[in-house]
């Protein structure tokens, strides 16, 4: 996450730079491109084929029911992605997510326990979250902290407080108007509304991202966060509401948390911060920051809560789940690099000096 | 202290004067002269550092010890070095982790592996000798920690992500190897579990241990010339390499280090707590970083101590144990613990920028 | 300053949708609205002579998988299904959250389970997925952790909740010699049956014979090894005049002995609860503990495994009062709320401890 880490990894451009300066200044953008179209290409095809595979091998999967299930299963860390990756890409991170979760799911436990009406419950939260998520951000820009530390620091904090307000006790006693209203399904099919939330949000973040200036400043300021100061982007400005994205996000998902489970406790949630960096990442993101895509962050949640789904159904204990998932992460990043690397090395005949 | 610009060892002489990583990561362009003011200041400040978590530590104790007399005990003291073991010794090869501008998020994982292979091989192997088996504890960790080196220095992807990864894969594994099974202290020789209770000048071995584990790591650092270059490697790999230091290597050699003592860990873990099964040290990693950080380590290397990382543990394990004495309720322990990580890392930012300053000669700015 | 605006747009935005959300009425605590979702499904008529199919899918889904205890408990399931020509499963998560048993639940449904038999991380949290799996037609048994009792059609009780904690009021009294300070050891904070354990002992020690026993204090080990004994090792420290510990959980009780057997404590601080024969036999035999309490957990799982069938097959229905055979176990009755209770608890002590494998 610093601007300028030695070991590049994925990142073609600089090392190639690096190597042998003027010959390669030329293709390197366009090696870049190339790359990042194989990365995104390589999620949605492993999504694609592990689909295909579990439909045919796995009884019970290919069904609307179990669709449900799945994207029941992946709301969560789907939601809170879709910020993450935009945090990510400009180089930060954010791994106070999970315990934002918690800590709103415990206010809005002990709201509805002091006899507040949920319509104005539910509003509160996500504001409550979007305060959270603005500390982080000016602790990050205005102290001028390093986010992975600020963030591991909130993390604890946060859940600290929503044990704090919440203690051991768990509120359960919401209306089943509201929590099963939560997994309800779209009239006629079997896929929970929560899935048109999400595709909702993603357009929109994807738009931010992808098809706006603002968007393509969040790259700059991944690559190069001194370079694009100067060039007249407010860097600080731009993190602090990646920020505060990030944590209303988290508290929206914290709302349907406790809502889908009908229960609100201070625990909910713990250590799924690991579990979304891992679908980012996954996703072809890169940690560094400056490259990576919305589409490729989907197609990993995804990719990962379908394997996981579908060995479930297979009766595959959750050991194994483990080291797949740990496996798929390692391969995700080892795979490129090492391919960047053989690639790099090919068009080496005409050495430059 | 701080690192690699204390010209010391006549191996190091050309690359570290060529070289001159600064303490702080900001002022990369000051002249020759102003360098030595720099060692000086650098140096002074992590010893400021250093010693503030002593002065909150000492500070811990005492409102404690007033508060309820019976925290400074000798049951109690003992305790409280038991406890802070782990930790100490975690936090201490995370750092050298750290100081290279990588991260060990597995080490939970691997402290869990190497604790139950040993109370595996103490009921497979019933007539192996204890220090056998410890010491195949330890290497169940080195094994790990060789894992996660290869991946992140030779194929240089990035450690963050490598480690998340081996998280999951070694914990894995812990899970399918254990499939259930719990092993008791009964089932581990008497010798091994008392080690804990066997005291060397008053303190418990494992202490000890952690104590010497602190100190080889702390000479290391501060006298060799590969244990200088680390911080040369965290704070400007580039420069780095281009002064001729073999960044790879040097990236690799901490996570060796730190998965060996992560399997020390686990022994020390299997030895005190008797009860073995697929879930030891889960969720410790975050902790352990913590530690280091609130200890004065960067999280972007190049700068802090492993005494500062001991420092950081001990503070952080006597807050569990005092926050029940002072009637301060269990719920808010987690809450204070990142506070606390908040404000550490505030203050090294403070300090860096006033170092910063006074490097400049009074110039302000420091972004 | 464009931020600034923005900035008051947003918030100016933000307070007019919650003040127009509740001004219209809105919904909260007291509107009876009522969680009751329960799917009932007991119209049914019981015909206690229906014969019980072969190849019954029966999966057995515990609190966590690494747990010995339901390790034996599932074992003892595994016994009962076999004797009925059934098809056994034993899945679970790794940790114990509520959340990932909501995922093996669906899992299970979708398989076409006939009955699942669970111990719930979280009353609540699992309720919608059970009722999923009710309507999908799947028979839920809950055991050792009780679910809403409106989204399960059974709950296996280990004991009753009074005879688990009078065993251990009556316990610790006699062994602390009827006064002094005590304190509990629980598992997690939010676990429904400690809980209900704790006050239930907490109201047996205010009758007159125990007036001279003061409860001081409760932690949580939350089940976890090394965390229960660092609470135990903190309650002796904060206590000075501790004279007993209760840790009514398995995981705790084992942790507390190994901490006093190995503490300046030992044979001055009595110690009771919950625990397993395995776990406490060394610290029986070297005093540490004098005696302790615990159901058989395979017993449980066994009589799981036949009410859930017996219900599958449709010879019992949940309605209080009807009967069932239980294989080798015997006759049981249902209780209110589709309660069974398995029977007293035995207690351990050095006398017949060796007796016992598990």
């Amino acid at each position: 996450m610093g601007p300028e880490v030695d070991t590049p990894g994925t990142s073609a451009p600089p090392s190639a730079a690096r190597s042998a300066p003027e010959p390669q200044r030329g293709p390197a953008p366009s090696v870049l491109r190339s790359l990042l179209r194989t990365r995104e290409a390589s999620v949605l095809g492993a999504l694609a084929v592990s689909v295909l595979a579990a439909s045919f091998m796995v009884e019970g999967f290919a069904t609307g029911r179990n669709a449900g299930f799945l994207v029941l299963d992946v709301a969560a860390i789907a939601l809170i992605a879709l910020p993450m990756t935009l945090v990510v890409i400009t180089g930060e991170i954010d791994l106070s997510v999970a315990s934002t979760l918690g800590l709103t799911s415990a206010v809005m436990g002990q709201l509805w326990v002091l006899g507040l009406p949920l319509e104005t419950i539910v509003p509160l939260c996500v504001l409550f979250g979007a305060l959270l998520g603005a500390l982080n951000g000016v602790l990050v820009t205005v102290a001028g902290l390093p986010s992975l530390a600020v963030t591991i620091g909130t993390m604890a904090m946060y859940r600290g407080l929503a044990y704090a307000v919440l203690g051991d006790r768990a509120v359960a006693d919401f209306p089943f108007t509201w929590t099963g209203g939560a997994t309800s399904r779209l009239p006629g099919t079997d896929i929970p509304w929560i899935a048109v939330l999400i595709l909702v949000l993603a357009a929109l973040f994807g738009l931010l991202l992808h098809a706006t200036p603002i968007g393509r400043s969040l790259y700059a300021i991944g690559n190069n966060d001194e370079a694009t100061r100067f060039s007249g982007i407010s860097v600080r400005w731009t993190k602090l509401w990646l920020f505060v994205a990030s944590g209303t996000v988290a508290a929206g998902a914290g709302v349907f948390w406790t809502l889908q489970y009908g229960s609100a406790r201070a625990d909910n949630a713990y250590g799924l911060e690991l579990s979304v960096v891992a679908a980012v990442l996954l996703g072809g993101v890169s940690i560094f920051g400056g490259r990576g895509a919305l589409p490729g962050v989907l197609a990993g949640v995804l990719l990962l809560g379908t394997i996981r789904n579908a060995l479930m159904l297979a009766d595959v204990s959750s050991d194994v789940l483990d080291i797949v998932t740990g496996l798929l992460l390692v391969v995700s990043v080892v795979l490129p690099t090492t391919l960047a690397r053989v690639r790099e090395r090919r068009p080496r005949p005409a050495p430059p000096s | 202290m701080s690192g690699p610009d204390e010209t010391g060892a006549p191996a190091a002489g050309g690359a570290a004067q060529t070289s001159p990583p600064p303490a702080a990561p900001g002022p990369a362009q000051e002249t020759r002269e102003e360098h030595g003011g720099g060692v000086r200041t650098g140096r002074r400040i992590r010893q400021a550092r250093e010693l503030g978590i002593l002065l909150a530590l000492v500070l811990l104790v005492a409102v404690t010890a007033l508060v309820n007399p019976g925290f400074l005990s000798g049951q109690s003291v003992r305790d409280l070095l038991l406890g802070a073991t782990l930790l100490t010794i975690l936090a201490v090869g995370q750092s050298m982790v750290l100081i290279t501008r990588s991260v060990d998020l597995s080490v939970g994982s691997v402290m869990g592996l190497s604790a139950f292979a040993v109370g595996m091989m103490f009921v497979s192997f019933p007539g192996l000798p204890t220090p056998v088996v410890m010491a195949a504890g330890v290497l169940v960790g080195t094994v790990c920690g060789v894992v996660n080196g290869v991946l992140v220095a030779a194929a240089r992807v990035p450690a963050l992500v490598v480690t998340l990864g081996t998280l999951y894969m070694f914990r894995g594994i812990d899970f399918w190897w254990a499939s259930g099974r719990q092993i008791n202290a009964a089932d581990m020789p008497d010798g091994f579990l008392g080690l804990s209770r066997v005291t060397l000048l008053g303190m418990p071995l494992p202490a000890v241990v952690a104590l010497a584990v602190v100190l080889a790591a702390g000479w290391y650092l501060r006298n060799y010339r590969s244990g200088r270059e680390l911080y040369a490697v965290g704070s400007e790999p580039a420069a780095a390499r281009l002064v001729g230091i073999p960044v790879d290597r040097r990236v690799f050699m901490p996570f060796v280090a730190n998965g060996s003592l992560a399997g020390l860990a686990g022994v020390l873990y299997a030895s005190r707590f008797g009860t073995l099964d697929a879930t030891v040290g889960t969720g410790l990693e975050l902790e352990v970083v913590a530690a280091a950080v609130v200890g004065g380590v960067a999280i972007f290397g190049g700068s802090g101590t492993v005494y500062g990382a001991a420092l950081g543990a001990l503070l952080l394990s006597t807050i569990d144990a005092a926050l029940p004495m002072l009637q301060v309720g269990s719920f808010w322990q987690q809450a204070v613990v990142g506070l606390l990580i908040l404000v550490s890392i505030g203050l090294d930012r403070l300090l860096a920028l006033r170092a910063a300053r006074r490097l400049r000669g009074g110039g302000t700015r420091g972004a | 300053m464009r931020k600034r605006i923005r900035y008051g747009v947003t918030a100016a935005a933000l307070a007019g949708v919650m003040l127009a959300a509740s001004a219209c009425g809105g919904t909260t605590r007291g509107d009876g609205d009522g969680s009751g979702s329960g799917s009932g499904g007991s119209e049914a008529e019981a015909d206690p002579n229906a014969e019980i199919p072969e190849g019954l899918k029966i999966s057995f889904l515990p609190k966590q998988l690494n747990n010995p205890y339901f390790t034996v408990a599932d074992s003892g399931g595994k016994e009962a299904v076999e004797e009925l020509g059934g098809e056994f499963k034993e899945v679970g998560p790794s940790e114990a959250n509520a959340s990932s048993q909501v995922s093996y639940i669906n899992t299970l449904s979708q398989q076409g389970s006939d009955v699942i038999v669970t111990a719930a991380n979280d009353p609540n949290a699992v309720c919608g997925a059970l009722n999923q799996a009710r309507q999908a037609g799947s028979v839920v048994v809950t055991f050792d952790s009780d679910a809403s009792p409106e989204c399960r059609d059974l709950f296996i009780s280990q004991a009753s909740a009074e005879g688990i904690a009078t065993i251990q009021v009556e316990m610790i009294a006699e062994q602390i010699g009827g006064e002094g300070e005590i304190a509990f050891l629980s598992a997690t904070p939010n676990a429904t049956n400690q809980n209900a354990w704790l006050k239930l002992m907490e109201e047996e020690l205010k009758k007159d014979e125990y007036s001279g026993i003061e409860v001081v204090d409760t932690v949580y080990g939350n089940d976890d090894d090394q965390k229960s004994f660092n609470e135990m090792q903190g309650l002796l420290q904060t206590h000075p005049d501790l004279a007993g510990v209760i840790s009514p959980t398995t995981v705790g009780l084992a942790a507390a002995a190994r901490y006093l057997g190995s503490s300046d404590y030992k044979g001055e601080v009595a110690l009771t609860g919950l625990g397993t024969p395995n776990q406490m036999r060394e610290y029986v035999k070297d005093g540490t503990v004098e005696e302790f309490a615990l159901w058989k957990p395979s017993d449980l799982g066994y009589l799981a495994a036949y009410a859930g069938a017996s219900q599958s097959a449709g010879r019992i229905t949940g309605e209080k009062g009807q009967t069932f055979k239980a294989g080798r176990l015997g006759e049981y009755e249902i209780g209110a709320d589709g309660e069974i209770v398995l029977g007293p608890p035995t207690v351990f002590n050095k006398d017949n401890i060796d007796d016992f494998d598990f």
